[in-house]
């Protein structure tokens, strides 16, 4: 069960009621204390992307690697008409929809005017909670005064994006963010759906238990097992037995979540759970040397983000995923925290060795850092043998190496290219 | 064999010769403990037990019926004896079992194996000696700054100096160094020589030393001349009121500590043992081991600080003689805590370079401008 099931295809603009979704009418709308507003870009990268080259409106838009496995990052909604989804192969893209145009993806445009349409939305309220480049979460309680209620907030939004980006959202409003955006999901694309808080339940229960937030594969099997196949069917089960058949904490939180629950409020900065980076090789790599060198690179480059967003992480953990898929990921806590590549490369490459894929051909590796805690927090025991300059002072010369001229004007040897000059 | 023995004694040396019995047995014979009685006239019964790396070897007087040998499980037999009710002990050999009664309590025990368990190391010669209690105290200041990660075996050791008359202790974990000296006595007056023991061993050895008497130090490794051995084979043994305890050393050089210690200061604290110790305590309720103690010194007076930010927070002043630069420095807890415990005497000193460099924590000397004898080196936490 993914979200795109959930997905209708059909633009929306209405509201819950007891029996379905009726049109918004000129009625005011029972949205008193829908204060949460779930904005969500319609295809978003193609959608930037038509905007720069209007030939391409109407036609299958594929935005996404090009490598011999490149995948899908996003898709136009008609190329979403062959079957064409994000995460997919792009080869199997391409062969569900041969005349797709295919554009690499270009993050720097995507970030510009994801700037854009975020500062639409500070405008309206300073409440706003950016959970990527394309989708955000509004507490629009104190901008009702001013602005009107949320309905009424949630189309202007809307008409200010696209008069003013060119481009279609749509909104979800609900009291709580999980049915904000079941809302905003459902009513893709260029919608709006307001969930009266009477008749969540109601919208809920019919849905498979995979549209609970919280409810992966594993959680979804572990329903079905009980014979659970749709929130409603979830809403009916004693709290106890979700507790005892999943965990405290997941049967606790599914339970309430079932009834429209959702305590967590829309919080304006969140702070990383973690960073991480990773890589698919262009084609499968055995080669220890070259997988540990890659360990290297993508260490480097998620120490060089702690490093500039002031983090620092306890935990290494290193992902590996071998030709036929399967995937095994390891990790190691430290014994404080760090944002130090050198000592993170230290504890990944013992977990690559200890991993028992050494020489195994692997397609794609990656590296993350866990437990992050501002850098300011962290305090360091000195050792007797440490230097007074160690590679902590080295990296920060290497970031503003960096900064001034440039990634690729300084980095470990060992990721250098060979200069066929070099003797 | 078949001897009677008094119920306390016999149950004081089987717990202390019960420390060598490994708790995963390399092989099954070495889970027992061997009980020995040579010969009717003398009247001892000799205990021992070895797990490859440690020997324990002890005595107890019995009334002997009867000579012979016995192995048998010496967890239980341990377990046994400190269970049983106050009389007299009597134990007697059946064929494969060992019987134990003592008043109306009987045991049948399973016996080993004994033609199967390994010969003892035999204690090396002895290389000197020293007082019980001075070694007692010297082990205790010093082991806690040993390594408890296995990774580098040298660093889970105790590194013993043996300098002509002067005995030096040593351990490091890389971000302190405890160093104890003492006077002791050498059979030979110009033994230069150096043992490195693991820490748990030494520390267990010295706990069981009651005080009075001399410990005896036997260093396998040492011949007449005071040189050094094979590597690899090095064995030191201590034997003190008849128990001996042999164990192997680790086989690796120790660090070369005297130089890392600063010799110039740019400040030092005079200040009062046990009640900075307990203010430390108090203050590091807020703190868990990696999170820093910070200290600020200042003309009579130190603050001590701990938590930040969000976090439960704690302060505490005390009056402090305080000579040089006002210094800012931040401790784990536990370290700084360790170096303080080595302190012997009322007051320590605090001496201080640089709030990233070496702080040593000293002891009052014995005579003024003498050498004090227990020396602590901590590295501070850089605090961001």
């Amino acid at each position: 069960m993914s979200r795109r099931q959930l997905e209708r295809g059909r633009a929306v603009r209405g509201t819950v009621t007891a029996d379905g979704i009726a049109p918004l009418g000129r009625a005011d709308p029972d949205d008193a204390d829908c204060v949460v507003l779930h904005i969500d870009m319609d295809a978003f990268f193609t959608s930037v992307e038509e905007l720069r080259s209007p030939g391409l409106r109407g036609r299958p838009v594929i935005v996404g690697g090009t490598g011999p496995r490149g995948v899908v990052a996003a898709a136009n909604y008609p190329a979403r008409e062959y079957g064409v989804h994000s995460a997919m192969p792009m080869s199997r893209a391409l062969r569900m929809c041969p005349d797709a145009v295919v554009r690499p993806p270009d993050g720097a445009a995507y970030r510009r005017v994801s700037a854009a349409v975020m500062d639409i939305l500070r405008s309206v309220t300073p409440e706003v909670e950016q959970l990527s480049v394309d989708e955000a979460f509004l507490d629009v309680s104190g901008a009702r005064r001013r602005l009107g209620g949320p309905v009424r907030i949630a189309e202007l939004i809307r008409s200010r994006v696209h008069g003013e980006q060119g481009l279609t959202c749509s909104v979800g409003v609900a009291a709580t963010k999980f049915a904000a955006k079941l809302a905003s999901t459902r009513c893709k694309p260029d919608g709006l759906l307001l969930i009266p808080t009477a008749h969540v339940a109601a919208f809920l229960h019919p849905l498979p238990v995979g549209a609970l937030w919280g409810v992966g594969d594993k959680t979804e099997q572990a329903l079905r097992r009980l014979g659970l196949r749709t929130v409603g069917d979830v809403a009916r089960t004693p709290p106890e037995t979700l507790r005892h058949e999943l965990g405290q904490a997941l049967g606790a939180h599914l339970a309430e979540l079932a009834w429209g629950r959702d305590p967590r409020p829309v919080t304006t900065e969140t702070a990383d759970k973690s960073v991480g980076a990773e890589e698919t090789f262009d084609s499968d790599v055995r080669d220890p040397e070259t997988i540990r060198r890659e360990l290297l690179r993508l260490t480097e480059k998620v120490a060089r983000r702690l490093r500039a967003s002031g983090q620092a992480g306890r935990t290494v953990v290193v992902k590996l995923r071998r030709a036929d898929f399967r995937t095994v990921t390891r990790s190691r806590t430290l014994g404080e925290p760090t944002d130090v590549a050198r000592e993170v490369f230290t504890a990944a490459g013992e977990l690559y060795e200890a991993s028992g894929l050494s020489g195994v051909p692997l397609r794609l590796v990656g590296v993350r850092m866990e437990g992050l805690v501002p850098a300011g927090q962290i305090h360091h025991q000195l050792a007797l043998d440490e230097p007074d300059q160690g590679w902590r002072a080295a990296e920060r010369v290497q970031d503003e190496v960096i900064r001034r001229f440039g990634a690729g004007a300084i980095g470990p040897a060992a990721l250098a290219f060979r200069d066929e000059d070099d003797v | 064999m078949r001897f009677r023995a008094d119920r306390d004694a016999f149950a004081d040396a089987i717990t202390w010769t019960a420390r060598a019995l490994p708790v995963r047995p390399a092989v099954p014979v070495l889970a027992g403990m061997r009980l020995d009685i040579t010969d009717a006239a003398a009247g001892t019964l000799g205990l021992s037990a070895f797990d490859y790396e440690v020997s324990t070897r002890a005595s107890v007087d019995v009334q002997v019926e009867e000579p012979g040998s016995v192995l048998v499980s010496g967890r239980l037999l341990s377990e046994i004896v400190r269970n049983l009710p106050p009389y007299p002990v009597e134990m007697r050999t059946d064929g494969s079992r060992a019987l134990l009664t003592c008043g109306s309590a009987r045991f049948t025990l399973l016996t080993l194996p004994i033609e199967d368990y390994p010969t003892l190391p035999s204690m090396p010669d002895v290389t000197g000696s020293l007082p019980g209690d001075v070694f007692a105290s010297a082990v205790r200041q010093v082991a806690p700054s040993a390594s408890r990660d296995d990774t580098l075996p040298m660093l889970t050791g105790v590194n013993l100096t043996f300098s002509g008359g002067t005995v030096f202790l040593a351990a490091t974990d890389r971000y302190r160094i405890a160093v104890r000296e003492a006077w002791w006595q050498p059979r030979s007056p110009d033994v230069d020589t150096s043992a490195l023991v693991p820490a748990r061993t030494l520390f267990d050895t010295a706990r069981s030393l009651t005080s009075g008497g001399n410990v005896d130090i036997a260093l396998s490794a040492v011949d007449g001349s005071g040189a050094r051995a094979t590597r690899g084979e090095g064995m030191i043994g201590f034997e003190y009121a008849g128990r001996r305890t042999t164990t192997r050393l680790i086989d690796s050089d120790f660090i070369t500590y005297d130089s890392r210690f600063p010799t110039e200061f740019a400040a030092t604290a005079e200040v009062p043992v046990a009640p900075l110790v307990e203010a430390v305590k108090r203050v590091a309720l807020v703190a868990d081991r990696s999170t820093p103690l910070r200290l600020s010194f200042g003309q009579g007076e130190v603050v001590l600080e701990a938590g930040s930010g969000d976090d439960a927070q704690a302060a505490e002043a005390l009056d402090v003689k305080f000579e040089g630069e006002p210094m800012r420095i931040a401790f784990s807890p536990q370290y700084f805590l360790d170096g303080l415990g080595g302190v012997e005497s009322e007051t320590a000193f605090l001496n201080f370079t640089a709030p990233t460099k070496p702080a040593v924590i000293t002891g009052a000397p014995a005579e003024e401008g003498g050498r004090p004898n227990y020396r602590y080196l901590v590295m501070p936490l850089r605090v961001a």
